[in-house]
């Protein structure tokens, strides 16, 4: 059940993901992309991490993504145009890809071998809320706090460009 | 096997009660919005107009779907349904009453259909997942009032999510879990035998100004008056269901009423213990919904007796004794266990509602600019605020 679940729902993802990309209009794009993050939220909830999922869903699918899609409507962007040589890139594109996918299958394999096998729905309190938080405040606390700094120089660096175009 | 089919017979109950709730609850706004106006309401379709729900959804259905010519078909007629979809889902993580076993077996569940130990977070990524059928209804319908509304509505949205996530993680703090049915037995109990161990009464910091905080962002997350500016009839005709019409306008109909609840619900769950009474069985909480309905029965036989208009004469005493036996019903033991906890969590959840529909008929709408002004600079700093003092004051003790 849990392997049909996974591919089912990776299916999905790779579908939207591929979608985002060959999409002219932003806003499908965007949409697609909120098929990407919603599908990886129930792959996260397939191998446990309900808390992870959930934030997955809340953060990602919930609030950037809504904000991706009001820029987009205030902005009223239309469908982009192809570029010149878009006709080319078209058949050029597909066997690189292939190519490039190949090799990373082929390294990944090569470096990495044999790996443990993924456990799906592992039913240890591994993702749960109190034990993601446990590891945030104790273990990984210097980390999350920098990160927390990172972000609001971000925030900070966005108004103060924003606001000179304004002026 | 069996685990199936009660999950089966659940869902068809829950979604049969869901739905009349929903038709019905149009009903109540309609005629309690009228009593405020000093009006009569619906009272054509059947007695009293409680037939005018049904009579509403045959007018819905059989209305012709119009799609303008020049929306964005794809998008037009998917923003219903996202809409729709995301809103009917959070239903089924809500428990309405305590653990049970079913007479005559030996199965025992519990009144919820699922019950998740993120169960909270769930209903906060489905309301957040919500924004996108109001988003795309007002882009994709391509008429500058319903882009306004759409646009209107995701600011909204984003700006009093984040209040309204603060405010429910204080109450979170005093009960230490996320699952809908943990925080509820959590608040089980009384204070001296008599104040309730609600969250809003809960030592060591009382959670009233969570609540408060919780119901005005819920006013704006469900786009109610005095928040309802993405539909703001004088300024945008109907905003982002502008150019909807039959079932599709329906939908986001059923999803405003549905998030309603929904909230409702929530709130009930969080701050106002579920499915416990407000008074304690030792001073006959168990008989409040007798005396309740016999009461309510016994002053419609009266007002029957004394007519104001002719069909009160047949209406109100039938309406009476179906009350007073629905009453009488509550009097018996096994039905009394069963249900009371049901009946609870309803009455709680019928008078948020009620306080839904009675500020729609009391307040005026906010300006734009004020509505966002207050949600940066009075709602997300007090809930902040309140955040850290429980935060506090819940280490200390």
């Amino acid at each position: 059940m849990d392997a049909i679940l996974f591919f089912v729902f990776a299916a999905i993802a790779v579908a939207c993901a591929i979608n985002l990309v060959l999409q002219s209009h932003p806003i499908s794009s965007a949409l697609s992309l909120i098929g990407v993050m919603g599908a990886l939220g129930v792959l996260y909830l397939l191998l446990g991490g309900e808390f992870i999922a959930m934030a997955q869903l809340i953060v990602y699918a919930g609030a950037i993504m809504v904000l991706f899609i009001f820029v987009i409507m205030l902005l009223n962007a239309g469908a982009e145009p192809p570029g010149p040589k878009a006709k080319y890139l078209k058949f050029l594109g597909a066997p690189l890809l292939i190519v490039l996918l190949g090799l990373v299958g082929y390294f990944v394999q090569d470096q990495l071998g044999a790996t443990e096998l993924v456990k799906f729905g592992s039913k240890s309190d591994f993702g749960s809320p109190a034990s993601v938080g446990m590891a945030l405040f104790t273990t990984y606390l210097l980390p999350f706090e920098v990160t927390s700094v990172l972000i609001l120089i971000a925030i900070l660096g966005a108004i103060v460009l924003a606001r000179k175009e304004v002026d | 096997m069996d685990f199936l089919i009660l999950s089966l017979i659940k869902l068809a109950v829950v979604m049969f009660v869901f739905m009349t709730t929903l038709a019905y609850l149009q009903w109540i706004e309609r005629k309690v919005i009228a009593h405020i106006q000093l009006r009569v309401g619906p009272n054509r379709v059947g007695p009293h107009g409680l037939l005018q729900p049904l009579a509403d959804v045959i007018k819905l259905i059989t209305k012709e779907g119009l799609v303008p010519s020049h929306v964005n078909l794809v998008f037009y007629c998917l923003a219903p349904v996202i809409a729709v979809f995301f809103a009917l889902i959070a239903i089924s993580v809500i428990p309405f009453g305590g653990e049970f076993t079913v007479p005559f077996t030996n199965i025992h569940t519990s009144m919820q259909l699922t019950d998740l130990n993120i169960g909270l977070l769930l209903i906060l990524g489905l309301s957040g997942m919500g924004v996108y059928g109001v988003a795309l209804a007002g882009w994709a319908s391509n008429n500058k009032y319903s882009l306004i509304g759409g646009l209107r509505s995701s600011a909204q949205m984003i700006s009093y999510e984040l209040p309204l996530a603060l405010s429910l993680a204080a109450p979170l703090l005093l009960v230490n879990t996320l699952s809908l049915r943990e925080i509820v037995n959590l608040q089980d109990g009384f204070y001296f035998g008599i104040l309730p161990k609600w969250s809003i009464f809960a030592l060591p910091f009382p959670q009233i100004l969570s609540f408060i905080l919780f119901m005005i962002a819920a006013f704006a997350e469900t786009n109610r008056v005095p928040f309802d500016l993405p539909e703001a009839e004088n300024e945008l005709v109907a905003g982002f269901h502008t150019e909807y019409s039959s079932m599709q306008f329906a939908s986001f109909f059923m999803a405003e009423y549905a998030n309603m609840v929904t909230v409702c619900s929530v709130a009930t769950l969080l701050f106002l213990g579920g499915w416990h009474p407000i008074i304690p069985d030792m001073l006959g909480g168990n008989y409040i919904a007798s005396l309740l309905f016999i009461a309510s029965g016994a002053m419609m036989i009266f007002h029957g007796l004394q007519p104001a208009r002719k069909w009160d004469k047949f209406t109100f005493p039938v309406f009476g004794v179906v009350f007073i036996l629905v009453g009488l019903v509550f009097l018996i033991p096994i039905v009394q266990t069963l249900l009371m906890p049901v009946f609870w969590f309803c009455a709680k959840v019928l008078f948020l509602l009620f306080i839904f529909i009675w500020i729609r008929g009391t307040l005026p709408r906010f300006r734009y600019d004020q509505l966002m002004r207050f949600a940066w600079l009075f709602m997300f700093p007090v809930a902040l605020a309140n955040l850290l003092v429980t935060a506090f004051l819940v280490a200390l003790f």
